[in-house]
């Protein structure tokens, strides 16, 4: 599914509003989650999971076409931890954990 | 500096309402719908694709025999499915510029 999808449906069962305001809330809501994560904000959706922010320490990595080694700086990237709800879902109904 | 606030999704469903200018109870319902439609799709085994946000995957891990890390103990590990969240380049390079300001 592609947002653009996610987004049709959506106008669909919310005929009452204007298409454009849906797309927008959509559009709206994962750019809300964006922001947080750029403050170094965790966002918790009960249910669904948990985003926050990882840090990666740096490292020595290695340039694959001449072998070099080269330092790989420390890095903050986004992570998303699946909530109880969708781990079990994804999965036949059991839980993993 | 303390560690920011959380943000919940009452957070997000008001920033929504205020920004999409709708009703909070319409933004109330679209959050909770998009969110389920998301899960529907992931359950199916369909990827997610939310341009400018990220990918929602679905892998398939193989059974496989883990170690409870306290006792050293061999359990089995059972096949299984897994949601992985692949954030987009641009919401890597937000991140990381983000933290270039501070």
């Amino acid at each position: 599914m592609l947002k653009s999808e996610l987004i049709a449906r959506l106008q669909q069962d919310y005929r009452h509003l204007p298409a454009a305001k849906v797309e927008k809330a959509i559009d709206q809501l994962f750019e809300e989650i964006s922001l947080a994560l750029i403050e170094g904000r965790r966002v918790e959706l009960r249910g669904f999971g948990a985003f926050s922010i990882r840090s990666r320490n740096s490292r020595q990595g290695r340039n694959p076409r001449t072998g070099e080694s080269v330092e790989v700086p420390a890095k903050r990237v986004p992570f998303f931890k699946p909530g109880k709800e969708l781990r079990m879902a994804v999965n036949g109904g059991v839980d993993t954990d | 500096m303390s560690p920011p606030k959380t943000v919940t999704r009452a957070d997000l469903v008001e920033a929504v309402a205020r920004k999409a200018d709708i009703q909070r109870s319409d933004a109330t319902a679209l959050v909770t719908d998009a969110l389920d439609q998301v899960v529907a799709s992931l359950t199916q085994g369909d990827h997610v694709k939310l341009s400018r946000f990220g990918n929602f995957v679905v892998r398939s891990k193989r059974k496989r025999v883990g170690r409870n890390p306290k006792t050293g103990e061999e359990v089995p590990i059972t096949p299984r499915r897994v949601v992985t969240f692949r954030p987009s380049q641009l919401l890597r390079e937000r991140v990381e510029a983000a933290k270039l300001r501070r």
